[in-house]
């Protein structure tokens, strides 16, 4: 394993260093209100004692992450405190002297050391049927470059400003883990990583069901099925005494003095809307879109009383409670119901037809992308948690790399209208036609010997994205509509989107559900 | 992967970098009452948009020449008359006589930016690409060539920090070498006019132009085609330049106004602190205090002729494209380094024929751009460009040692200095220079670089020599460039001299 790994080192060294130049150079660029969140954070964590972290409330942005990503902020403000002492005060709303941009964003670019770090564990776990003598045609290369230099990650982390590298970088880790079969390993880290950020709470089933069908049950029957003999309660208990360990260490003192409550009311906020602000690109944009349009409809043919209409109705996209007018209004634990049903056949593959990590890692994008399609008040930045694992598959399998394609191209657009101010709008642009160039010519050399990767609808879909960029982001606003409609750009964007996200969800579905026989490379242990 | 992807990202990265380059403070930004190029350039979309051409170049009420007068070219006029017509489209007031005096907010600056880019991306960027198109090689390593190029460093922040439309005259020069490369003689001269005619600067590269062109011409006998030739191209010259001085050709006061405004007599030996012979002299001896400035002016002019003389005959007699490209260096370099009234922006005209060997002689390329990027850091500094620079330098380095491999390239034969060791061990038997030698002073310059822009840019100078910093960058680069003047002037005049090919029928 040394020679290989040692031959990864040499040309990832110029990738991660170009990749951090770049983001260098975006430090000046602009940051959203994340920024204020984080130092707010800052603050919190370094004045005030634990006991009031959960609770305090000057500012509007109240720290709701979960115990270990206010840890690491903590550790953060013991050296920004060498930066600028004021960005810790709590009552400083809204500071952003240089020195704590540039502490901000130096934070970011350095935690993406764990990033490379997951990125290189995975480049060694790609299989090497495909070794091309050109380092740049490696699959691995490929994976490297399409992971540290993604798009979605460089204009959300960099642009945008959030840690996502750091809790990606652990994702990814946990993955490799996977792959190398240190599947106790695996589990810490993505305990952890759920302790950082409970967004990933979103691909645990696909963690749960895995360890306990592949690492918890130790032998198959000839068939592949399950061997209920072989069950190892030692493993079981293994399992769960990290995993509980791990929460006990970041939960067990606000249980102790008693804030639990409290620490989860604010890390499940459901007094938001079904969609956010900005709806992403999932399921409920196109719900919401053809309640629009059959509102609309039913009014023409005097079905439905216009003075019923709310009012949020009619501008809907601006406001985050939206009433449906035709279509039935949508509660959180309806979409838990269909988040739940979205995954379920994914689920029961993995435990019925186990295919070894490659099955575990289809599973786990199939539930990010599950829950970004049907989940409560999601944003648009989510979809990263699809887009960064299905990269490992997309080097691996000519179809998935097709798949991979349209996800990636229709899920990094609809992250456009996150930078919306005019300085960074060639930038976006800039780095978006780079990643897709390079992801669309890489992967097509690599299975250079078979047909385009995208068929002929899929590519005019994906070519469709550029007149829609135009009319949105440079003709609109010239028009007069502009004033009286602000919000219809958004809202062709995010349907756009929506179709381009949900196909490829049900291509993946489809081609993981028949995908042929059981991998005969796993070994029962 | 196809050549055409490859050059689309090369393009996205570098006009990403260009941008991001853009987001930070151009010069003078916020520093009234003067500013700085940024304003000048506004300036005069105020002038030429609102003024009567013949009032241009003259000081009348409504214009101060004092204020950022006009003296550069009629091109650039012409150029700042388009830009200050989109300006009126988008909003009058960044325009309006007088009122408009230092105007700044966020939306001029994106469009200001925006002609720069515009400007980069239609001039210099197709003429690079073009460039590199045609050199000779594998793909590969042409596409790393052009990654590199486009990357350079000291033109992106000059133009695209600092603000300034050098890529407009350099590119403009390129092209007119294209045309000579393509033995497109009349396109390449109406080129290199209007590259003259935009900034008179480019009279750096102009002797080159002039001996390839003659000595193409003497070549071809002056008897017969050789001399059709000749006067096809001085014709070309007149009418490209009666064209473009059309307006200021009505009489002969308004000519020499322009000629004044465009070559200020009395504005010194040097300004600021620059990297050259002159300004490092004045560490040991104030030349500007001691010398008459009639002296002074002879003095430099002797001083950049003779040592331009050996290159100008050598490309006369011998008129290859190798020694062309040589040539350029060198006489823009006896120029920034000897000639009168040198600015520090003024060694962007060296880089650039630079960047046209840097496939060839990676090496010595990356050092000298490497080093002509840091001789412009007290101007950097000066517009809060630390960051830009630190990174881009960074990155120029980076991949030039990755993609080029520039730093293995150290043998007599990748330095292209066979010739002359053959040469000097006629005399010296036992001549050698070892490899290690260049690789350890290259890295020892590039370590002196990081140390002084580190003290640079965070320690304040002793009170009692204020300038230490900029002088001492100043002085690290003329010695640097006194070094690779000789360099290109040894390659230039090693370079064997090709008899002509027997078969005169073609």
């Amino acid at each position: 394993m040394a020679a290989p790994s040692e031959r990864c080192w040499n040309w990832l060294v110029p990738l991660v260093f170009g990749v951090t130049l770049l983001k260098c150079l975006l430090i000046p660029a602009y940051h959203s209100t994340d920024f204020e969140v984080h130092r707010n954070w800052l603050a919190i964590t370094h004045s005030l004692p634990i006991s009031q972290w959960y609770y305090e409330a000057t500012s509007q942005w109240t720290l709701d992450y979960p115990p270990f990503f206010a840890w690491f902020e903590y550790l953060l403000s013991l050296i920004a405190q060498y930066f600028d002492k004021e960005m810790l005060v709590v009552q400083n709303l809204n500071y952003a002297s240089d020195a704590t941009i540039l502490f901000q964003r130096l934070s970011v670019i350095i935690m993406d050391i764990v990033f490379s770090y997951g990125v290189l564990e995975c480049c060694k776990c790609v299989n090497r049927r495909k070794e091309s003598k050109e380092i740049m045609e490696r699959p691995a290369f490929i994976l490297a470059v399409l992971l540290l230099w993604n798009f979605g990650l460089l204009i959300v982390d960099h642009i945008h400003f959030q840690y996502n590298g750091l809790l990606f970088g652990v994702l990814l880790l946990s993955i490799a883990r996977m792959f190398q079969e240190r599947h106790l390993e695996s589990a810490l880290l993505f305990a952890i990583l759920m302790n950082f950020k409970h967004i990933f709470l979103y691909v645990a089933p696909a963690y749960g069901i895995y360890l306990l069908r592949s690492y918890c049950f130790t032998e198959n029957k000839l068939g592949g099925s399950i061997q209920w003999k072989s069950f190892s309660c030692s493993r079981l208990f293994a399992l769960g005494f990290i995993v509980f360990s791990v929460f006990a260490v970041s939960f067990g003192p606000f249980i102790s003095m008693g804030q639990l409550s409290q620490v989860l009311a604010r890390l499940f906020p459901f007094k938001r809307g079904l969609c956010h602000a900005y709806w992403a690109p999932n399921f409920w944009a196109l719900y919401n879109v053809m309640d629009k349009i059959l509102s609309v409809i039913d009014v023409k043919l005097q079905l439905l009383d216009p003075a019923r209409l709310s009012k949020a109705s009619m501008t809907g996209g601006l406001v985050q409670e939206f009433q449906h007018a035709v279509l039935l209004s949508v509660s959180p634990f309806a979409t838990l119901v269909c988040t739940l049903l979205s995954i379920m056949p994914a689920v029961l593959q993995l435990w019925l037809r186990p295919r070894g990590p490659r099955g575990f890692l289809q599973c786990l994008v199939l539930c990010a992308l599950g829950s970004f399609m049907f989940g409560w008040h999601v944003h648009e930045k989510a979809i990263l948690i699809a887009i960064l694992p299905l990269s490992l598959l997309a080097v691996e399998n000519r179809k998935d790399a097709g798949t991979y394609l349209i996800l990636a191209t229709t899920g990094h657009f609809s992250l456009f209208p996150l930078l919306f101010t005019g300085p960074e709008m060639p930038i976006k642009i800039g780095l978006m036609l780079l990643f897709t160039i390079y992801s669309f010519s890489a992967l097509q050399a690599l299975f250079r010997r078979e047909r385009s990767l995208t068929n002929l609808p899929e590519s005019i879909y994906l070519s469709g994205l550029i007149p829609l960029e135009v009319i949105c982001e440079i003709i609109y606003p010239l028009t007069a509509w502009q004033q009286r409609f602000p919000f219809v750009p958004l809202l062709l964007i995010s349907v756009y989107c929506s179709l381009g996200v949900t196909y490829s969800w049900i291509k993946l579905y489809i081609s993981v559900l028949t995908e042929p026989g059981t991998d005969k490379k796993m070994k029962a242990q | 992967m196809e050549r055409w992807s490859l050059i689309g990202i090369v393009l996205s990265v570098s006009l990403t970098v260009r941008w991001a380059v853009s987001l930070n403070p151009y010069s003078g930004a916020g520093k009234p009452p003067m500013f700085g190029d940024y304003e000048a350039q506004r300036h005069w979309q105020e002038i030429t948009f609102n003024l009567p051409i013949h009032q241009w170049y003259f000081n009348t009420s409504s214009n101060n020449l004092k204020y950022w007068g006009l003296d550069y070219p009629p091109l650039t006029a012409y150029h700042s008359l388009i830009c200050a017509y989109v300006a009126k489209s988008i909003n009058p007031e960044w325009i309006a006589l007088h009122t408009s005096r230092g105007f700044e907010s966020l939306g001029h600056k994106i469009f200001m930016r925006a002609t720069v880019f515009v400007a980069d991306l239609a001039v210099y960027i197709p003429a690079i690409l073009c460039y590199i198109h045609h050199c000779e090689g594998p793909e590969r390593k042409k596409i790393s060539s052009m990654l590199c190029a486009l990357l350079y460093p000291g033109l992106i922040l000059i133009d695209h920090g600092h603000f300034q439309y050098n890529s407009v005259s350099l590119g403009l020069a390129l092209w007119g070498l294209l045309g000579l490369l393509f033995d497109r003689v009349l396109f390449g001269s109406v080129a290199f006019c209007l590259a003259l005619n935009y900034k008179q600067m480019e009279l750096y590269h102009a002797l080159p132009f002039f001996c390839y062109l003659l000595g193409n011409c003497l070549k071809k006998g002056l008897k017969g085609e050789g001399l059709i030739r000749l006067i096809k191209i001085a014709l070309v010259v007149l009418i490209s330049f009666a064209f473009c001085w059309l307006p200021f050709l009505t009489s002969l006061q308004q000519s020499l106004q322009v000629l004044q405004r465009l070559f200020p007599i009395d504005r010194g030996l040097f300004e600021d602190k620059v990297g050259n012979v002159w300004c490092s002299l004045s560490v040991l001896l104030k030349v500007k205090k001691v010398l008459a400035p009639a002296t002074q002016v002879w003095l430099s002019f002797a001083a950049t002729l003779l040592t331009l003389l050996p290159s100008c005959i050598k490309l006369t007699i011998n008129p290859s494209l190798k020694g062309f490209k040589l040539a350029l260096v060198n006489c823009s370099l006896s120029f920034f380094l000897f000639s009168f009234q040198v600015h520090e922006k003024s060694i962007l005209l060296a880089a650039l024929p630079v960047l046209l060997l840097l496939h060839e002689i990676p090496f010595m390329a990356t050092w000298f751009l490497l080093v002509s990027t840091f001789s412009m850091l007290p101007l950097l500094l000066k517009d809060g460009l630390l960051l830009p620079y630190t990174v881009t330098s960074l990155a120029f380095l980076l991949i030039t040692t990755t993609f080029l491999s520039a730093f293995e390239k150290v043998s007599l034969e990748d330095l292209q200095l066979e010739q002359f060791s053959q040469g000097v061990r006629r005399c010296i038997p036992h001549f050698i220079i070892p490899p290690c030698l260049a690789k350890l002073a290259f890295l020892l310059s590039v370590i002196a670089m990081v140390v002084l822009s580190l003290i640079s840019a965070t320690q304040d100078p002793p009170p009692q020599l204020p300038d230490l910093f900029p002088v001492l960058v100043s002085l690290f680069s003329c010695i640097h460039f006194l070094i690779f003047l000789l360099y290109f002037n040894i390659l230039h005049l090693s370079e064997p001299i090709y008899k002509k090919p027997q078969q005169k029928v073609i």
